[in-house]
């Protein structure tokens, strides 16, 4: 039995590590939950932020301008990304959209190895960053400390902008009747646009934030994708609020298994989704019939 | 002089048959090869043989894999073009036996299913004489497997289990590279000289063949020289975020945090640890480095790490013919070499002159000319090596590592001092610990 600093330590971690799979995730969920759109070049578009902020650090040695930079850098993407190809989709079977954005994410990735080679690249974290802080039961990193709370920052004013404002009405009406939607004299093709090009941003700086931490590889969002869909699954398929709540349990599955034996977080992560699967096939915060 | 016809085509007849009975009681007295096994003949033209080349290009060993890569199209290209480079690793003329290497590169994503696939349309599209290369041990043994199947030679590329020449063993199946129980013997006593004979350690374990038996070894080795295990991390491999389990080696009140971790696990792992505090309160080991693991994680992290690994370009002032290789491969790829490179450029050379000592590309010939290699050892890029008749891995020195301080540092690829080269006799395991029945030959 794991002693009781060792729970604590473990279950701080869990917060640390579930607010980072939510931002993560965040970006899958606002394009699913809004537009109706599974976008598997997820993992692709996170190792795209991560070397947008390795090219940014090189050009500007300085990571808050390199992730204004490299929002700036995935906004255009994004905007990119819809208007050429995910317009066309909209009214596609779900499966033509699974295979186009499949595909991009192949030509982003292979893109990024033909660029920068298989090796890894080095992001340093931050100087403001940098080291690790006693907290009294244990010493944690500093920067994934910072994290915490501009993870924190980030999801709430992507909440705020997607559901507090009438960008989420125009949306999830122009869904269910762009017709409509267009003869009440609302542009629903540009709120679209915006949602997507947001989702993309919200992955990107996923990546850019974890840049520092993890090994910067073309493949790096392989990972992630899955671990995005493990937390969507638990949280509610679409549902933003699901995500954030569906990070921090897998966090803290993964880190509360640690403290007894870290093999079996992954299998204990996935058992949990299965079960959820099978007791409440909608998430823990997903609608039925939805998305 | 006169010839009687009857004599002249008997004569004819036993130049033909003896040199070949010579060949197949070549190793231990064995019966003739047969005349048609796995591809051979039907892969050998009167000018080529096909060669197909195994390696992830993309996942978490794309590094290594791309170096190997270019250590086997380095040693293809120069075997081919002939001259004094292949003629001072003792082969002849221009090609294998005059036939010029064409190849082909799967990308194996290092995964053994793939791997597998891409070997087997080597096999039986191109009628490949041989297939090479690997960066985890799990598609190693994959490979072996189908190579002996398919009665095709396989030469495995980078892979440590214990396995791979151990119970997974083949017949087809040879490895260059220093199994897990070799670098451990090796690297413990070092490690131990160094830092001290009484430390706490903690282990991170990659979930696979590779980090199983590279732990064994070395918790092992360092047990001998009076190390405790304080503590004992598993994670998957190809994990992305290590935080939970190096939050419990950070509290461990370990004095050594011994990575097992491989490719760009390794990198992150390490990464990681840092900014746990981990590299500023324990010493870092790592069994087997990681091909471009010093570049990757920087000088800054590595300087003081002890490790072993299978080349490091400074040995080229030891052997003649390693300085060829470094200088050849700088010249042609702007880098110095890692050691997955080596492994790929030294295993061409040594098929090619076994298929030379056996006088064709029959795979069982050239298999028992691989065996009896121990009375015949190979001069190579890290000198005299040889293969193990009982479980074919190659018995050969072992470089230790440690990472130099920036300050240190010669050049900006200059990131170890070569410790030790430990010699590969000294630390073979017994041919049977490890379950090895290599099987048949046909």
């Amino acid at each position: 039995m794991p002693s009781t600093a060792a729970l604590v330590s473990q279950a701080f971690n869990g917060l640390a590590l579930g607010s980072l799979l939510a931002l993560v995730a965040s970006g899958l969920t606002i394009i699913l939950g809004t537009l109706g759109v599974l976008n598997f070049a997820h993992g692709a578009l996170f190792a795209v932020g991560a070397y947008t902020a390795f090219v940014m650090m090189q050009a500007t040695h300085s990571f808050v301008l390199a992730l204004l930079g490299g929002c700036a850098v995935m906004l255009i993407i994004g905007f990119a990304m819809e208007r050429l190809v995910i317009r066309h989709f909209y009214a596609r079977p779900d499966e033509d959209q699974i295979l186009v954005t499949y595909g991009i994410g192949i030509v982003l990735v292979e893109a990024l190895r033909a660029w920068f080679g298989g090796n890894s690249q080095r992001v340093p974290v931050p100087s403001w960053g940098t080291g690790a802080t006693k907290l009294g039961f244990m010493v944690y990193p500093t920067y994934r400390l910072q994290l915490i709370g501009i993870v924190a920052a980030l999801l709430v004013g992507l909440y705020l902008v997607l559901y507090r404002t009438s960008v989420g009405l125009v949306v999830r009406a122009g869904i269910e009747n762009a017709g409509m939607v267009g003869i009440l004299g609302i542009d629903v093709r540009r709120t679209f646009l915006f949602v997507f090009a947001v989702g993309i941003v919200a992955v990107g700086l996923a990546g850019m934030l974890y840049a520092p931490v993890v090994a910067v590889t073309p493949d790096m969002g392989a990972t992630f994708m899955v671990q995005s869909f493990v937390v969507i699954v638990l949280g509610g398929l679409g549902s933003f609020p699901g995500a954030v709540i569906g990070g921090l349990i897998a966090g803290e599955i993964i880190s509360l298994t640690s403290a007894f034996d870290s093999a079996y977080s992954e299998v204990m992560l996935y058992g949990l989704m299965a079960l959820v699967l099978v007791a409440r096939p909608q998430g823990l915060f997903g609608t039925e019939g939805r998305v | 002089m006169l010839f009687d016809r009857r004599k002249l085509l008997l004569g004819g007849a036993a130049g033909l048959i003896l040199p070949g009975l010579a060949r197949g009681a070549l190793a231990q007295g064995a019966p003739l090869s047969p005349a048609q096994i796995g591809t051979f003949p039907d892969g050998v033209s009167a000018d080529s043989v096909f060669v197909g080349l195994n390696m992830p290009l993309t996942g978490v060993f794309s590094g290594d894999g791309s170096d190997l890569k270019l250590g086997y199209e380095l040693a293809i290209a120069q075997i081919n073009a002939g001259g004094a480079i292949p003629a001072a690793w003792g082969l002849k003329g221009k090609g294998v036996l005059g036939r010029q290497i064409r190849y082909k590169v799967a990308d194996t994503e290092g995964k053994p299913n793939v791997a597998v696939q891409a070997a087997t349309q080597f096999v039986q599209r191109d009628k490949a004489i041989l297939f090479q290369g690997s960066v985890s041990s799990a598609e190693a043994i994959a490979l072996e497997e189908l190579a002996s199947r398919d009665k095709v030679l396989y030469m495995v590329g980078i892979a440590g289990s214990n396995d791979v020449t151990g119970k997974n063993c083949q017949r087809y199946g040879f490895r260059s590279q220093q199994n897990a129980y070799m670098a451990a013997k090796a690297l413990a006593p070092v490690v131990a000289k160094a830092l001290g004979k009484k430390l706490k350690a903690a282990f991170l374990v990659p979930d696979y063949t590779y980090g199983q038996t590279v732990y064994d070894s070395f918790a092992k080795f360092t047990k001998e020289q009076g190390w405790t295990q304080v503590l004992k991390e598993t994670v998957p491999l190809g994990t992305a975020d290590y935080s939970s389990a190096l939050l419990n080696i950070a509290n461990s009140g370990a004095d050594v945090f011994i990575n097992i971790c491989f490719g760009s696990d390794a990198v992150a792992s390490t990464k990681q640890a840092e900014q746990f505090g981990i590299l500023s309160s324990m010493k870092l080991v790592v069994p087997n480095l990681s091909s471009f693991q010093d570049k990757e994680v920087g000088p800054e992290l590595m300087q003081g790490v002890y490790g072993s690994c299978d080349f490091w370009w400074t040995i080229q002032d030891r052997y003649p013919l390693a300085k060829t290789f470094v200088e050849t491969f700088s010249e042609k790829n702007k880098y110095k070499p890692r050691w997955g490179a080596h492994i790929g450029y030294m295993q061409t050379y040594l098929w090619a002159l076994s298929v030379e000592r056996a006088g064709g590309f029959n795979p069982v010939d050239v298999i028992k000319v691989m065996e009896a290699s121990k009375s015949q050892p190979y001069e190579s890029t890290v000198g005299r090596v040889y293969f193990r008749a009982e479980d074919h891995q190659m018995v050969r020195p072992i470089p230790i590592l440690k990472g130099k301080a920036p300050s240190a540092m010669k050049g900006p690829e200059d990131f170890y001092e070569v410790i030790d080269v430990v010699d590969g006799e000294s630390v073979m395991n017994p041919p049977d610990l490890f379950g090895c029945k290599l099987g048949s030959y046909t």
